[in-house]
């Protein structure tokens, strides 16, 4: 198994943590109680999951611009992931991931990120070197 | 990223702390996009409600009012979270309505106009071809790269705030000519008719694309579509997709025809009625009782308004069945002084002003009038609302309003 994902300079602190993997896409308005920090869309892969301090990893963003507040709003109560990886991120999630100083990579050299990762794996993600570290 | 003078400028802080914020914002995500400079933008729209804000987003926001700053760029708003006129009997408490209520005193403090729509496009200034623009709401961002021609990129709350503060966005995405290239282009085989098959249809060639980097080109729509239409057809394509721009091949202004576009070379992708069928699959509740009939997401048009009085004209809803139309300020005068609203009224319908369902702490005003089974013709919020708790079903706005007469779902 690979040490090492290079991926795209991204946003936010090197962090450390367990991955959370789906491959699955990702709005925090459509598929979150954000009071609970769980996934609650029924039909998303991770419902009924825990998303606090974990390594989210997904394919991509869906739906609308809330979720740029809400990253930063989750982080201030500590109901957050650490960060979040994707095959591709939209702007928003970017957006979010600026004010709420979460830590936020995409587009990973190798692939498929929700396949180069499985949850459980311990990570460190480093966004200003653009990769992801495995423990 | 390449800055000018006064960019740099504004990152040593000349202009003060809240611009500092803003311009640093802006390059950390113009860095994740590869993006070169900065280019000016004429307009912002922030989407920001209290329920997405929360305490901490309102704290923010107060900070950045209370430095004395002013936007530089005329800046609008999307719909609010709480109609402070009607709110307590929604279900809301005077927590949210004082969020909301310090919310709109603090963009009022930097001289950002509450418009408090979705619909902008339709009712305040629509963007002209070619205008760089900082817009939040992707139904708005869709619409105006799409149909008017427009340049943006999603701008979510704190990164239309940082436009308005600095009057630039970095340039990257829907501002640079190839990322505006078609990559899917796709034939449309069933016509769509109504607001909800536009909706529908759009929904389905949004999961098709994929991703916000997706440029669908679409071709054989067979009768040029109206305003509305087009905004039902944007808006679940965002909402499913997270696609900011469309081509409509004969339609909308960068594609007259596929070879301009250039999008002739693409493979072609039909969308059939398995397509439609399979998106629609999920909300299909015939029978079944509805608790809350929701006409939102976008806000209703004049025209919706009207289209949706004549329906209740002479009916009255079941008791068992609530009636929640959302629409603008700039719309809701005209429906008043034009008997509209009266009409929805006396079928038992509330118009609620300057605010839209699903921005409305959707969860807690669903359990505080025990709604669960929530039925609209808007293909966006049954795509959002699933994760509120609600059991969302889909349906056109003529059966919508049937089925708010019999209290139960009628096809």
């Amino acid at each position: 198994m690979k040490k090492e994902l290079k991926c795209h300079i991204g946003i936010g602190p090197k962090v450390e943590g367990v991955a959370l993997v789906a491959d699955d896409n990702f709005s925090a308005r459509y598929d979150l109680d954000r009071i609970k920090g769980l996934f609650s869309r029924p039909q998303h892969q991770l419902f009924g999951k825990s998303y606090k301090d974990v390594i989210l990893v997904l394919n991509t963003a869906k739906g609308g611009v809330a979720t740029a507040w809400m990253l930063y709003e989750m982080t201030s109560r500590k109901i957050a992931p650490k960060a979040i990886l994707f095959n591709k991120a939209n702007t928003i999630l970017a957006q979010g991931a600026a004010l709420a100083e979460m830590a936020m990579v995409d587009r990973f050299e190798d692939g498929d990120v929700t396949k180069l990762i499985k949850t459980g794996d311990h990570l460190i993600v480093c966004p200003d070197d653009g990769k992801v570290v495995f423990c | 990223m390449k800055l000018n003078d006064e960019e740099k400028a504004m990152l040593a802080g000349d202009f003060g702390p809240a611009v500092k914020w803003a311009i640093d914002h802006q390059l950390q995500v113009g860095r994740m996009f590869d993006a070169k400079d900065m280019v000016a933008v004429s307009q912002s729209h922030m989407m920001a409600d209290p329920e997405s804000l929360g305490e901490a987003g309102i704290a923010f926001t107060e900070k950045i009012a209370e430095t004395g700053i002013k936007v530089r760029i005329p800046m609008i708003t999307d719909p609010r979270g709480v109609d402070l006129n009607y709110y307590q009997s929604l279900g809301q408490t005077e927590n949210m309505a004082n969020l909301e209520r310090r919310f709109i005193a603090a963009c009022k403090n930097m001289g950002i106009t509450m418009t408090n729509t979705c619909i902008n496009y339709q009712t305040i200034m629509p963007p002209v071809f070619g205008e760089h623009v900082a817009f939040g709401d992707t139904g708005v961002v869709i619409y105006s790269n799409s149909v008017c021609g427009a340049r943006s990129n999603f701008e979510g709350g704190p990164s239309a705030l940082a436009a308005g503060l600095t009057g630039r966005t970095p340039r990257y995405g829907l501002h640079l000519d190839n990322k505006r290239i078609p990559t899917k282009r796709f034939r449309i085989l069933d016509q769509p008719q109504d607001l909800m098959d536009w909706g529908v249809l759009g929904a389905a060639i949004g999961r098709m694309a994929g991703s916000y980097w997706e440029v669908p080109i679409i071709e054989e729509v067979e009768k040029t579509p109206t305003s509305d239409q087009l905004k039902h057809f944007g808006a679940a394509m965002a909402s499913y997709g997270s696609v900011p721009l469309f081509h409509l091949v004969g339609v909308t202004p960068e594609s007259q025809n596929v070879e301009d576009a250039d999008g002739a070379d693409l493979e072609i992708i039909n969308v059939d009625m398995d397509a439609t069928s399979d998106l629609k699959k999920p909300f299909a509740a015939v029978g079944e009782h509805v608790d809350v009939v929701v006409f939102a997401a976008p806000q209703l048009s004049i025209i919706e308004m009207a289209e949706l009085a004549a329906l209740c004209s002479g009916r009255h809803r079941s008791n068992a069945t609530d009636v929640i139309v959302c629409t603008s300020a700039q719309v809701y005068g005209d429906a008043v002084s034009m008997g509209y609203v009266d009409k929805i009224e006396a079928f038992g319908g509330r118009v609620l002003v300057g605010t839209c369902f699903y921005q409305q702490y959707a969860r807690e005003i669903g359990e505080a009038n025990g709604w669960k089974r929530l039925l609209s013709n808007s293909a966006k919020i049954v795509n959002i609302l699933g994760g509120y708790g609600y059991q969302p079903a889909l349906a056109s706005m003529e059966a919508c309003i049937a089925s708010a007469e019999k209290g139960r779902i009628i096809s």
